[in-house]
């Protein structure tokens, strides 16, 4: 599903990825670890389309077609989806409204006609049910005043009505408690199917007691340097990052 | 003073006003020339018009004193109507008022609403204590040049405890007739207890090149409710100065709504004064310029006596290389303990040509008081524009729909509907170029 080779990117200049290569097939789940400034977030927001994040070398492939040659909505449009580490408060746009207009923006992509207000809003109660926040919500301006852990949940209730077919998920655990984070995980949990993908970007170990990932990879200074199973995370866990960067850079085909 | 100044005063010297030969009224109108003489047209000099460049009217030769004109294409003037607005309507055309055009049947008994001409002819203790008390006399060579010509108009009155159960539209139409100088004079008096809402809409025909110099004043008596609306929608390449001045008294409450969407140079000098205990105004007011449209709004609330409130609440959106101005003075005097004064602009850019000047300004003699203002300019978020984007939706929709997010609170303001979907209608045409808002809103 996704393909991506030698990716190099800068911000502001300043080179972060260094060369990343990832494969990502459907139904997977791959963590994606490492230490602060490793380029995580980088890599979350290159996928997305982000423009001051430039890319300077290498390719990435999204169902055989090159991501690069996409619009931000496009991409979206096409089924990716971030969920942002620092959710943007709108103020004057309610959540309803933007659940809709992205709804029926892919749809519209898609060649299918716009959703009947009734079907949205049956189904957009069936889901606001899985990240246990309440109706009020979708009629308040998007994550205006929302604390940060309504924020994330926000962000995973979008998902949950966009559905998408590569979904990234950018430190969606940072600052949330323990009973926030079973949330979003159960959200994250019920939306795994053989024809979804999830990256999810975590800077503990924590969350994937919760979502249990196929793949851990893990990253410093812009280059893949560890890649294995589940019990790749536990081993940081216990051992730190130290103990990773002391790795030469591995090359990593799954 | 300039050759301008003289070829009007020279005007007006010919022209047979209503009512010459009573001594009060030709007594105003000669104060008022007397001190157009005297000031002339502001320059840039002047701190109240710092912003403002009035050449290009000053420059102008308009013209004055049309005549009545009861025929008028009917089509004109309902393209401009308020699409599903239900109101008693007052026409007038050029400046005159036009009695065929207007729709007054059913209007309750206690308001009375003719032309000014007729109201200064007819020489009632009313009109003549009223007129040219409320403007400020030396606040700007317009109002003086207005009070010189002092000719046709509105004049209002609704009597205690009068509710009028629809608003009233007063619709200024300018016909396509070139270079003319239309000059309204209102007068409105609100009745103790009596509530009214008033549209002042300006608008115009195929939009030639015209300068509309309007005045209206507002008696607002004891304990009356009166929402005030002004929707400036002149055509593109006239020009607008229209002064709004209202006197409140006791527990009299007042909503103003400010609107400019209209004219190349508009300007509009909105000044109200809470002359009694308990009187509160609420000024809301939006602007929308593009191309090279120039907005100007000059406010001023007095708070002369104690427990008054007022809270402004001013927003614009610019786009190209369109300028606004906005000035928002508070004057607290020393009688007005207990005064709550809130006043707030912001403004949206959305072109790095445009520009906006923002001054609030408080001035407060009095000790007990709780005031607070802001002014903001900024531009659409990019980080809100990637993160709608990466919800699908398109960089344009994206850009329109926060730029009506901006907007949206001081629309929902106001309360008559088919105001606010004339403004929204307006926003999505000027900055959009059309139909996209109407899928968002």
């Amino acid at each position: 599903m996704l393909s991506i080779r030698n990716l190099h990117a800068s911000v502001a200049g300043k080179p972060i990825l260094r060369g990343i290569n990832l494969e990502v097939k459907k139904g997977e789940v791959h963590a994606i670890m490492g230490p602060n400034g490793s380029g995580k977030s980088t890599l979350a927001n290159v996928l997305a389309g982000r423009e001051s994040y430039e890319v300077t070398q290498g390719e990435v492939f999204y169902r055989n077609s090159n991501l690069f040659a996409l619009s931000t909505e496009e991409r979206a449009c096409e089924g990716i989806f971030l969920a942002f580490q620092y959710p943007v408060e709108i103020p004057g746009v309610s959540n309803i409204y933007l659940l809709k207009a992205a709804v029926n923006a892919r749809r519209k992509h898609q060649g299918m006609s716009e959703m009947s207000a009734v079907d949205f809003l049956k189904m957009v109660r069936e889901k606001i049910k899985l990240v246990e926040m309440k109706e009020e919500f979708l009629h308040r301006a998007v994550n205006e005043g929302f604390s940060g852990g309504e924020k994330k949940r926000n962000e995973i209730l979008q998902m949950a009505v966009i559905e998408p077919t590569l979904a990234v998920l950018d430190e969606t655990d940072s600052g949330l408690d323990i009973d926030a984070l079973k949330i979003v995980a159960n959200g994250v949990n019920s939306l795994r199917n053989e024809d979804r993908a999830f990256i999810v970007i975590t800077h503990y170990q924590r969350l994937l007691d919760y979502i249990v990932p196929d793949f851990v990879h893990v990253l410093a200074e812009g280059k893949v340097v560890k890649s294995g199973g589940k019990e790749l995370a536990l081993e940081l866990e216990k051992q730190g990052y130290k103990w990773i960067e002391k790795e030469p850079a591995a090359e990593l085909r799954v | 003073m300039s050759a301008a100044v003289d070829r009007y005063l020279a005007l007006q010297k010919e022209l047979v006003l209503p009512g010459r030969g009573l001594s009060w009224i030709d007594a105003l109108r000669n104060e008022g020339a007397h001190h157009f003489k005297d000031v002339g047209f502001p320059t840039m000099r002047d701190e109240d018009w710092r912003h403002t460049n009035v050449r290009p009217i000053q420059k102008r030769e308009f013209t004055l004193g049309n005549s009545a004109q009861d025929e008028l294409d009917n089509d004109s003037l309902s393209k401009s109507a308020l699409t599903g607005l239900d109101a008693y309507r007052v026409v007038f055309v050029d400046g005159r008022y036009c009695k065929a055009l207007s729709s007054l049947d059913g209007l309750p008994g206690g308001v009375t609403v003719e032309s000014l001409a007729a109201a200064v002819a007819a020489d009632t203790d009313e009109v003549r204590e009223t007129l040219g008390s409320i403007a400020p006399k030396h606040r700007s060579g317009f109002i003086a040049l207005n009070t010189a010509f002092v000719d046709d108009g509105l004049y209002l009155h609704v009597d205690d405890d009068c509710v009028v159960d629809k608003p009233i539209e007063l619709v200024f139409f300018s016909t396509d007739t070139a270079e003319q100088l239309i000059q309204p004079r209102n007068l409105f008096i609100f009745g103790n207890r009596s509530s009214v809402q008033i549209i002042e809409h300006y608008v115009c025909g195929q939009g030639s090149v015209y300068f509309t110099n309007a005045v209206s004043e507002l008696l607002v008596q004891d304990s009356a409710v009166l929402q005030h609306t002004k929707l400036q929608e002149e055509g593109d390449k006239a020009f607008h100065v229209g002064g709004v001045f209202m006197h409140l008294q006791a527990g009299a409450q007042v909503v103003s709504n400010n609107i400019a969407l209209g004219s190349l140079i508009g300007r509009t000098d909105l000044q109200v004064a809470l002359k009694a205990e308990g009187a509160s105004c609420d000024l809301n007011g939006v602007y929308f310029a593009n191309g090279r449209q120039h907005i100007d709004n000059f406010t001023q609330v007095d708070h002369e006596k104690p427990a008054c409130k007022s809270n402004e609440y001013y927003k614009g959106v610019l786009n190209d290389r369109a300028r606004a101005v906005f000035r928002g003075r508070v004057v607290v005097h020393q009688d007005a303990q207990h005064t709550d004064a809130q006043q707030q602009n912001k403004n949206l850019l959305l072109s790095a040509d445009a520009e906006v000047d923002t001054k609030p300004q408080l001035e407060i003699y009095a000790d007990d008081v709780k005031c607070s203002h802001g002014a903001t300019v900024g531009q659409l978020d990019e980080a809100a524009i990637f993160y709608l984007r990466s919800r699908a939706i398109n960089e344009a929709t994206a850009r329109s729909l926060l730029t009506y997010a901006f907007a949206a609170d001081l629309i929902s303001r106001f309360s008559i509907p088919a105001i606010r979907s004339r403004v929204e209608s307006v926003l999505s045409s000027k900055l959009f170029g059309g139909s996209q808002m109407e899928q968002l809103v």
